[in-house]
């Protein structure tokens, strides 16, 4: 009850100061607003300089796109560390290592680690079903990973759907089968390549005495025309590696968590 | 390469972990040779910018190399508030890395290269933090940071670090996200996210500078680095997390990632939100200094209910980062208190690795958690005692220590801002900590041994004469990183009148500079 | 009451419903004693954060902001009324937020991680039992 009051009064206060400066705010949908357009006295608002240059700068027409992965890119980069770090994290707290093989808790059935897509005829219209869905929904999500430059998508969502593939293969059969897809190494050294593929392409301008992130560095290394395109590509570059990155860290989110770190039963 | 130093202090320890995911989940032994050379190069590169600094001024690095117009792209900027500061977190780093060997993770050693991942990407966090000129690029590192901890502290294997863990996660998320609403109000209003860009506006529109929505983005962006930085009515999950995390998370966790949260707290009021703005609203500054007072005291009275050794120290983190809260708030026209608090984090994130680590090492190789198991410590272990010793001394405010220097420097500000509660809180907080240390040193170089005290009664100091005393000092790897952090504390004591000289003069010039507009 | 509502409430409704949303992940944070609950709030609370960002990015009848090739190509002509800003809603803060939703999803899989430890050793998620048990506990640290 004493947290309840407690908490009451600090909602209450908060809330009472969010609304307090609400009323100051430019109006919704103004296309005037200071976040729209800027404000006297300060530089020219980004966000129209976005708007009116991405496609000169980059050739990229979606600027969600470009400015995720190039003028904003050095904050997408800790996004994915923060990934990584998740992944990372996630190891250390949950997963149980060989060496203390924990008696207490034994899987409540040990047969149901061991059924295969195969070998459960239960399951047999789940199985061929996702069998055939698994292909194209990792073909749709390589298509976003490739097309966040002219459409929504790109590394994240694209990445996020091959993690739900394989995660799809663990619900409709087990995660044994999963996991011989994509074993608990594999997934850690994908996901460090994910992040290496992104912190490389990044680093990469500053053999050529560049600023870190500045891709149109590149244009020589990729035989481009100019640093537009230069960019573009490197735009894409650092995508697949979010999409790596992001892929292994969702499977082994769902791994651990599914089977409380044991890596074996499951769901 | 020199001129990307700003970039490569960060990308040194990224590229480790990388390697560590790459190779070291294999091969152990990876390891550590990776940690430690990152994280030397890194060091190098933090002295490099300190260098630059001094000779050529504030370092700007665009990132991406988009210039113009100004605020598209994301800015590194490096001046002389943030560069020593990287110099100290290398540092730290460094000796916490080294106090590691070997027993990292602790039972578990077959986590060892998730524990260096997390240690190194941490330090990506911490180096991010301090270097960046973006307030949303802020946020990003502060959640890298946090993630890092959560992990490292839960990577233990005491089953109260995992609760503790999940504590600081709620309340660090809350924080963060109070720190994005603040964010985000400002970007509502002056549709920039660069530092100095708003600092611009602000400093050119007086009424948008105190409407309500900046007010509130303001207060909110405190709230949320306060519950970061655990000053006083938002500590609650401080004292768990840090004491009971391993010892290696807790050598640099505990130093490093309150002091950085301090130093977004002091970056945001000066070039951010602007000294001028906060000096025409005095009545905050009091209202600050008044809570800082407020959680010197409870800091320092939880300090002395401790029974634990690591708790004790929790405590007095609290009550240190009152001290530098409040100094930044004084408000003194000199900066004297500013810099008092820049001069302090530097200060404080050396003292108290030096007493975590030394802690640490007790724990490991005397079995010591509770004050009393410190008991005969200085006889068996004379050299890390002499290093618990210079922390402490340091934390008290002795003299040679860099401890005194800090302590002087807030007490100038506060006297010439006439805030005298500030001054009396922060001696009476020094007397605190002299007792508090005095009892421990009492009970380790008096008190009897426990090993051979069985049954001897109250004969104090009969046990040194009457047994041969077993000297058994902690292997070389802990007891360097702690008799190189004592040095390093008396050292920067020494030389303080450079270091503060440099700080000020940058701290003046900042807050000029970015008055008047670019 | 009438014209408040009018001149205070409607033109920015979102983020009223914005600071509704946010309190009641608040609350639930500090004041529910089971931890998935807090959790659930506290993802409630994030996702608040996150309409405040994308309200502040609308503009009233604009589209996506991906641009159209044939106009985009047009704008690198030299046609400067080619692309017209008012259309095109403000990218920033859906940048902004792609990093906030991932940041979300990894801090909830850390927080749904500790959960279970927790879980597995303390056989409770409730946070008072939880305490209780710690402060019989005797393990070392």
């Amino acid at each position: 009850m004493k947290a309840k009051i407690f908490a009451s009064i600090a909602v209450a206060i908060t809330g009472a100061v969010l609304l307090y400066a609400v009323t100051d705010f430019p109006n919704f949908g103004d296309p005037r607003s200071p976040a729209n357009a800027g404000v006297e006295g300060g530089s020219p608002s980004a966000s129209l300089y976005y708007i009116e240059n991405t496609y000169r700068d980059t050739k990229v027409p979606n600027l969600v796109t470009a400015i995720l992965a190039d003028y904003r890119g050095y904050d997408t980069l800790f996004e994915t560390v923060v990934i990584f770090t998740a992944g990372m994290a996630i190891f250390a707290i949950l997963r149980v290592l060989r060496n203390e093989n924990a008696p207490s808790a034994p899987s409540p059935d040990p047969e149901a680690s061991n059924r295969t897509i195969d070998g459960d005829h239960h399951r047999i219209i789940v199985g061929i079903t996702c069998r055939i869905a698994v292909p194209l929904v990792q073909i749709f999500a390589l298509y976003v990973v490739a097309h966040g430059h002219h459409s929504p998508g790109g590394g994240f969502q694209g990445g996020v759907m091959l993690g739900a593939s394989f995660i799809l293969i663990a619900l409709s059969g087990s995660l044994r089968d999963a996991l011989a897809r994509f074993s608990e190494a594999s997934y850690i050294r994908l996901a460090s390549i994910g992040i290496l593929i992104y912190a490389g392409v990044a680093f990469l301008p500053l053999v050529f005495g560049r600023n870190f992130v500045d891709y149109g560095a590149l244009k020589g290394l990729l035989g481009t025309d100019g640093e537009e395109m230069a960019r573009s590509h490197g735009i894409f570059g650092v995508e697949l590696g979010v999409a790596f990155t992001v892929m292994s860290i969702m499977f082994a989110i769902f791994a651990n968590l599914s089977t409380r770190g044991r890596l074996k039963g499951g769901l | 390469m020199s001129d990307h130093l700003p970039v490569l202090v960060l990308l040194a320890p990224l590229f480790g972990a990388i390697t560590l995911g790459l190779f070291g989940m294999k091969d152990h032994r990876v390891c550590l040779p990776v940690v430690l050379s990152a994280l030397v190069v890194s060091l190098c590169c933090a002295i490099g910018i300190v260098l630059k600094v001094h000779s050529g001024g504030t370092l700007d690095y665009f990132v991406a190399g988009w210039k113009e117009p100004f605020g598209i792209g994301i800015l590194l900027r490096a001046d002389a508030i943030n560069s020593p500061i990287l110099v100290v977190i290398a540092t730290v780093a460094l000796l916490a890395a080294v106090f590691t060997v070997r027993h990292a993770g602790e039972r578990d050693s077959e986590k060892t290269p998730h524990f260096y991942i997390l240690f190194l990407l941490l330090c990506v966090g911490l180096f991010g933090i301090t270097i960046t000129g973006d307030a949303f690029n802020v946020f990003v590192l502060i959640e890298v940071t946090a993630l890092t901890s959560y992990g490292l502290i839960a990577i233990g294997s005491s089953k109260r670090c995992k609760v503790a863990a999940f504590h600081y996660l709620v309340m660090g998320t809350v924080g963060a996200s109070f720190y994005l609403i603040g964010v985000g109000y400002l970007y509502l209003k002056l549709g920039s996210l660069n530092m100095q860009d708003i600092h611009t506006i602000l400093a050119s529109n007086e009424t948008l500078a105190d409407s309500r929505a900046i007010r509130t983005a303001f207060v909110f962006i405190l709230v949320g680095i306060w519950t970061k930085m655990a000053f006083f009515p938002l500590h609650g999950w401080l004292p768990n997390a840090y004491s009971y995390s391993p010892s290696g998370s807790a050598a640099i966790l505990a130093p490093l990632v309150t002091k950085v949260s301090v130093y977004v707290m002091v970056r945001m009021m000066v070039s951010v939100f602007g000294l001028d703005r906060l000096e025409a609203n005095v009545e905050w500054g009091h209202f600050v200094v008044w809570l800082a007072v407020i959680a010197i005291v409870a800091g320092s009275t939880m300090a002395l209910a401790q029974r634990e050794i690591k708790k004790m120290l929790c405590c007095l983190i609290i009550a240190e980062v009152g001290y530098m809260v409040g100094g930044a708030w004084l408000g003194d026209p000199q900066r004297w208190g500013l810099t008092g608090t820049v001069y302090h984090i530097l200060a404080d994130a050396l003292m108290t690795s030096c007493l975590f680590l030394a802690a640490g090492a007790f724990a490991k190789w005397h079995g010591a958690i509770k004050l009393e198991d410190l008991s005969g410590i200085f006889c068996k272990m004379p050299l890390a005692s002499a290093g618990f010793v210079v922390g402490g001394l340091a934390i008290i405010g002795v003299p040679p220590t860099c401890g005194f220097y800090s302590k002087f420097y807030l007490i100038r500000g506060a006297i010439e801002a006439g805030q005298w509660v500030y001054v009396a809180a922060l001696l009476a907080s020094s007397l605190v900590n002299a007792v508090l240390f005095f009892r421990i040193f009492e009970i380790a170089y008096f008190g009897k041994n426990p090993v051979e005290s069985h049954g001897h009664g109250d004969d104090h100091g009969h046990g040194h004469d009457s047994e041969p005393v077993v000297r058994r000092e902690p292997p070389l790897q802990a007891l360097v990183p702690v008799l190189v952090a004592a040095a390093l504390v008396i050292l920067l004591g020494l030389f303080n009148g450079p270091v503060v000289e440099f700080i000020r003069t940058g701290l003046i010039e900042t807050a000029a500079v970015v008055s008047t507009g670019r | 009451m009438e014209t408040f509502f009018k001149e205070a409430v409607v033109p920015h409704f979102n983020f009223w419903i914005y600071v509704i949303i946010m309190m009641i992940g608040l609350w639930s944070v500090i004041a529910k004693n089971n931890l998935i609950k807090k959790l659930i709030g506290l993802s409630i609370f994030q996702t608040a954060i996150l309409l405040l960002y994308v309200s502040l990015g609308v503009k009233e009848g604009a589209t996506i902001p991906i641009i159209d090739h044939h106009a985009a190509e047009l704008s690198l002509a030299g046609d400067a009324a080619a692309i017209n800003p008012d259309a095109i809603a403000n990218p920033v803060p859906h940048v902004l937020m792609l990093t906030a939703i991932v940041v979300g999803v990894a801090t909830l899989g850390v927080a749904l991680a500790l959960c279970q430890v927790i879980y597995k050793d303390f056989g409770t998620l409730e946070e008072d039992e939880v305490l209780q048990k710690i402060k019989a506990l005797h393990d070392d640290v």
